[in-house]
């Protein structure tokens, strides 16, 4: 497997963009992550056609959306993507077309934290009732108390 | 009224007429030892738990010595509802509507930590903090999740309650008879309401 | 719509038949669980399947970030409960790997032959429902929960309970087992191939579960890569994929197993893939139990912090930690702050993410044949709905 700077390199080479690299993980700006992504998967030198897991994070300041890429056919892995971005108004390029299995992660994602990916072919919540307000893993999410009166 | 010795029966004429093939007994002790021992529980596993129901069920256990082996897929045929694991608030609408649609005489067994009070997930945005808010419970087991003894024990439990019935006096056999329990409707943070204030009461002034 | 039955249906609209629309759950005694699917018929066949999730949301994710790292323990049980050591296994695994503990040998060997009982607990009650929702109504389940008492009973004398175990420490194990679990672990291992003859001679070439089973359900190669399938499910669709080979985490590496992979893709593999994968489980079993090595159980910081959850300090940083479970990969994505309890907690459930293909799988089936398409895929809701 080649050294995440090596990809770091490609990329940056490739498509014209600053990446930087953070406890051994990718930071990608978000306009670009569709282009690479399907990059990542169909060129031979990396072949990543293994999406393990998408998730996000609330860092209270921004949310930042995690994908662990492996390949299968190389037996190689993983690669940590991370894009941040603005919590209020949270939109990623999906990546459903790329890889199907982000469907039900970028739903959850969607569901949870309040991401909105873009391009995602069925985007409604996925664990909560539709009609429920709020995404309950962003930490300032605040639990309705059962045992309030009537 | 369960013993038939109790009913100011003669022991000395009941003895004879036993010796005769003539048995006296209360249509009540009759009726309830049916009941008691035919109990059809629904096939209805939420978590956990349910493994455990599946266990109780299965060779070692056994439930069907007691007379609850015979799981119904459907709540129309059913009297006994197993709440097994932990209802959240997404699944809580469907579990009163299931119990509604039981016919009566009907009872309810809250298996686990989670049915009784939520257990380890009763901090959680989208669980119910035990089933009882919503539906009249018969019994409860403890444990999480409980061992299929316990279930059986709660079983025993549950045939005491049927014995102690009288045929005359329980509510559903009055004329006229409803029972039904309102459906919790979805809300923008939870059930509305979040608890049937008719079967569950929350005392005041007292952390919960 | 991309159904070829549909769009015929649409040129011959003199064929009167109506579309049904059939909402198969949450209380079905079919679907394993609190599970909904909304299909929509076509006379019998499926043409569309949403699969509607969320009856048993527990919120792991959220109730973890108010929980010490060890306190997450038990409630990794809950995940998937069938499986609860694996869960353990994957999650001491990524705290291990966030804060660098080290596993001393003895417990890595109790790990491995723990991991490896749950695998062969978990494919023989799945084998047990499988042929429950083929219309063999609860005798296989009968016989699959008589073996499973008999590892029940193991885990029981080691951990102290059934099925939540809570056995796993950071660096160790909580406890050693007692002295004749060797022994009895033998005798599973002397005793489980014979039921596993018994099973696969009732079963395999059963000429019933041949015809519900083969060809139904198909799970093309590149779509299970793409919609990153993992577990059995993936290697009856024939690519080779075990975490246990490939990442060779914990000692996995030292045992010699071969990989089981189907050919066909369709249920009938998935079966039998899970029949060979517990005749390699037992292989794993025998090697370990030959060659487990006296010693500590838990290393000095792993104690330590058992002890006193409260004083494990985990470095800032994210670490994502993967082990192939039974059902596949489970992967625990976790980030610390440097105080004492998860940041962020992530499950990477296997069944949930397999479902992503139950539609591609059911459409243009029979709606029997959705059963045990679902119950093939193996879902543990627990797990689904975290």
């Amino acid at each position: 497997m080649k050294t995440i700077e090596e990809i770091k390199q490609a990329i940056e080479t490739k498509f014209g963009v600053q990446i930087s690299i953070e406890n051994n993980s990718l930071l990608i700006p978000k306009e670009k992550w569709p282009e690479i992504a399907s990059f990542l998967k169909t060129d031979p030198e990396y072949s990543f056609d293994y999406l393990s897991s998408v998730t996000g994070t609330d860092y209270k300041d921004y949310l930042e959306v995690v994908y662990h890429l492996y390949s299968m056919g190389r037996e190689c892995g993983p690669l940590v993507i991370k894009i941040r971005t603005d919590r209020n108004a949270a939109q990623i390029p999906s990546v459903v077309s790329i890889w199907r299995s982000a469907e039900f992660q970028e739903r959850e994602a969607y569901d949870l934290l309040g991401i909105h990916f873009e391009g995602h072919p069925d985007l409604r919540r996925i664990f909560m009732w539709e009609g429920f307000v709020g995404h309950p893993l962003r930490k300032d999410y605040v639990t309705e108390d059962q045992d309030r009166k009537i | 009224m369960l013993n038939p010795n109790q009913n100011n029966i003669n022991p000395q004429l009941k003895a004879n007429l036993e010796k005769r093939g003539v048995f006296l007994t209360s249509v009540d002790f009759l009726y309830n030892w049916g009941r008691k021992y035919s109990i059809w529980p629904l096939t209805a596993g939420l978590a956990c738990c349910a493994i455990e129901m599946i266990a109780a069920a299965a060779a070692r256990y056994d439930i069907d010595r007691f007379g609850a082996g015979l799981f119904r897929p459907s709540p129309r045929q059913a009297d006994l509802l197993i709440i097994s694991g932990t209802v959240t608030k997404k699944m809580a609408p469907q579990v009163v509507r299931l119990y509604n649609q039981m016919p009566e005489p009907k009872y309810c067994i809250a298996m686990g930590a989670c049915a009784i009070s939520g257990g380890p997930f009763r901090d959680g945005y989208n669980v119910v903090r035990g089933i009882d808010r919503y539906i009249p419970v018969d019994v409860h087991i403890p444990g999480c999740p409980p061992r299929p003894e316990a279930l059986l024990e709660a079983l025993i439990k549950l045939q005491e309650k049927i014995e102690s019935q009288e045929v005359e006096k329980t509510e559903w056999y009055q004329k006229g008879f409803k029972r039904e329990f309102p459906v919790p409707e979805y809300g923008p943070n939870g059930l509305i309401p979040p608890y049937n204030p008719e079967v569950f009461k929350i005392k005041e002034n007292v952390p919960v | 719509m991309n159904c070829p039955y549909l769009q015929n249906m649409d040129q011959q609209s003199t064929l009167d038949t109506q579309r049904l629309e059939v909402s198969l759950g949450p209380q079905h005694p079919s679907t394993h669980g609190v599970f909904q699917m909304d299909v929509v018929l076509d006379g019998e066949q499926v043409i569309r399947l949403k699969p509607v999730m969320g009856y048993l949301h527990r919120n792991h994710e959220k109730l973890m970030e108010n929980m010490s790292w060890l306190a997450c323990m038990p409630y990794t049980d809950r995940l998937d409960y069938f499986c609860a050591l694996a869960n353990n296994f994957s999650y001491a695994l990524a705290v291990e790997k966030l804060a660098g503990i080290e596993v001393p040998e003895r417990a890595q060997y109790l790990r491995v032959i723990m991991a490896e009982l749950t695998r062969l607990i978990n494919h023989i009650v799945l084998v047990g429902f499988l042929l429950n929702d083929l219309g063999a109504f609860f005798t296989p389940v009968l016989y699959a929960f008589r073996e499973r008492e008999k590892l029940l009973d193991l885990f029981e004398d080691v951990t102290g309970s059934r099925m939540m175990c809570n056995y796993f420490r950071f660096g160790g194990v909580k406890r050693d087992v007692p002295p004749d679990f060797i022994l009895r672990v033998r005798e599973i291992v002397n005793q489980f191939p014979k039921f596993l003859d018994e099973l696969e001679e009732l079963l395999t070439h059963n000429e019933i579960l041949l015809s519900r089973c083969q060809n139904v359900g198909i799970l093309p190669k590149a779509l299970a890569v793409n919609a990153g399938i993992t577990g059995p499910v993936l290697r009856a669709s024939g690519i080779p994929y075990d975490i246990r080979k490939i990442d060779k985490y914990s000692i996995y590496g030292r045992f010699k197993f071969r990989v089981p992979v189907g050919e066909a893709g369709d249920v009938y593999d998935r079966y039998y893939v899970r029949i060979l994968e517990m005749r390699e489980s037992l292989q794993i079993l025998e090697q370990a139990i030959n060659e487990i090595p006296d010693g500590e159980v838990i290393s000095k910081a792993g104690a330590q912090a058992a002890k006193m959850p409260r004083t494990l300090k985990v470095p800032k940083g994210d670490a994502y930690g993967r082990t192939e479970a039974p059902k596949g990969e489970l992967g625990f994505y976790l980030v610390s702050d440097g105080s004492g309890k998860p940041y962020r907690y992530h499950v990477r459930a296997p069944s949930f993410i397999n479902l992503t293909v139950l539609e591609d799988m059911c459409i243009g089936q029979k709606v029997a044949d959705v059963i045990i398409i679902l119950g093939s895929i193996d879902i543990v809701l627990g797990e689904v709905d975290r």
